[in-house]
């Protein structure tokens, strides 16, 4: 089945069909694309105080959208069953960076020697994963969307506070890019 | 109200999500390295291709079954710090983890396991904001 997929789905294929979620939402029930959204009314479900999510149906606001959520997972596990990326092709002044940082492997999706359950106690597994996780969980609540429902939906409606929060996405990034990233793994 | 379009919805979305490489702790390092197109093509052409189409609601001035309007609700712009310190504060955790809370779910599912702790610690940052938010500036 591989080989009926030449990896990666070009980016003209994927970035209009990721786009046109937008307006399928809006067709489907006028909802908002936005995924970190989830991550609040999960919060409001299981929150042991809930005094932070008074007032915060979850359930009516975000049922939709939990849906949605796993239908992520149900569509990954799918593509990763039926036609996985597993050797991705990447610039080589990338792969010549990183490098210089001190990877090797550059099989899967993401870094073995950083993102496995061996790697979790570790110095730099733990700065990727733990500390990077509470950072887009803090972060987007307090944007108020990630990259889905600014970066996407809310640039496409023109909206000045989703400029600024992509503006704030890419000083971060680069910032972890190049200062954080050299001091976690070496 | 049946949520099945939602969830076939959010099915193909994760499978672009992987087939395209966007999961990819590797492709956000090309991204922010500036050393590669893809991510830039993946995400102008999604913003470019949803823009129209909003457009295209708009002018047909499309309703829902409610009669009300379809469209996004403008977000309060504020003094726009929020939008500048989260937004600053995700992408550190973007570039940290590679990837953002769609690619976290979706990595659980292709390979990458782990990504369940990313998940949870990401719901630890969240309940945080919700309990610093009154003594956070907005």
């Amino acid at each position: 089945m591989s080989q009926l997929f030449t990896h990666p789905l070009h980016w003209y294929v994927a970035g209009p069909l990721i786009g046109l979620v937008v307006p399928a939402l809006l067709l489907i029930g006028n909802k908002p694309f936005g995924i970190s959204s989830n991550f609040t009314h999960i919060c409001a479900a299981i929150a042991p105080d809930r005094v932070s999510f008074i007032g915060h149906e979850w359930k009516q606001r975000g049922g939709w959208n939990l849906v949605f959520l796993a239908g992520i997972l149900v569509g990954a596990v799918a593509a990763w069953q039926l036609a996985p990326p597993r050797h991705l092709s990447l610039s080589p002044a990338t792969v010549a960076a990183l490098h210089r940082l001190g990877l090797t492997d550059f099989s899967g999706l993401a870094p073995r020697e950083v993102f496995a359950w061996s790697s979790l106690l570790t110095f730099k597994g733990f700065a990727s994963i733990v500390v990077g996780g509470f950072l887009v969980g803090f972060g987007t609540a307090y944007a108020g969307g990630c990259t889905s429902g600014h970066a996407i939906a809310g640039l496409a409606d023109l909206q000045p506070a989703s400029l600024l929060a992509v503006c704030g996405f890419f000083a971060g990034g680069l910032a972890a890019t190049y200062v954080l990233l050299p001091l976690i793994f070496r | 109200m049946t949520l099945v379009p939602y969830f076939l919805l959010g099915g193909l979305f994760g499978f672009v999500l992987v087939e395209a490489e966007v999961v990819s702790w590797f492709r956000i390092q090309e991204m922010f390295r500036f050393d590669a197109f893809h991510m830039y093509g993946i995400i102008g052409a999604a913003v470019v291709t949803a823009a129209l189409s909003l457009l295209i609601i708009k002018r047909l001035a499309v309703r829902g079954s409610d009669g009300r309007p379809l469209g996004l609700a403008p977000k309060t712009l504020g003094t726009g710090i929020r939008y500048v310190a989260g937004g600053s504060l995700f992408g550190l955790g973007w570039a940290l983890t590679g990837a953002c809370p769609g690619p976290l779910v979706a990595l659980v599912g292709a390979g990458v396991p782990v990504m369940a702790v990313a998940i949870l610690s990401a719901l630890a940052g969240t309940m945080t904001y919700w309990t610093l938010r009154p003594r956070l500036p907005h």
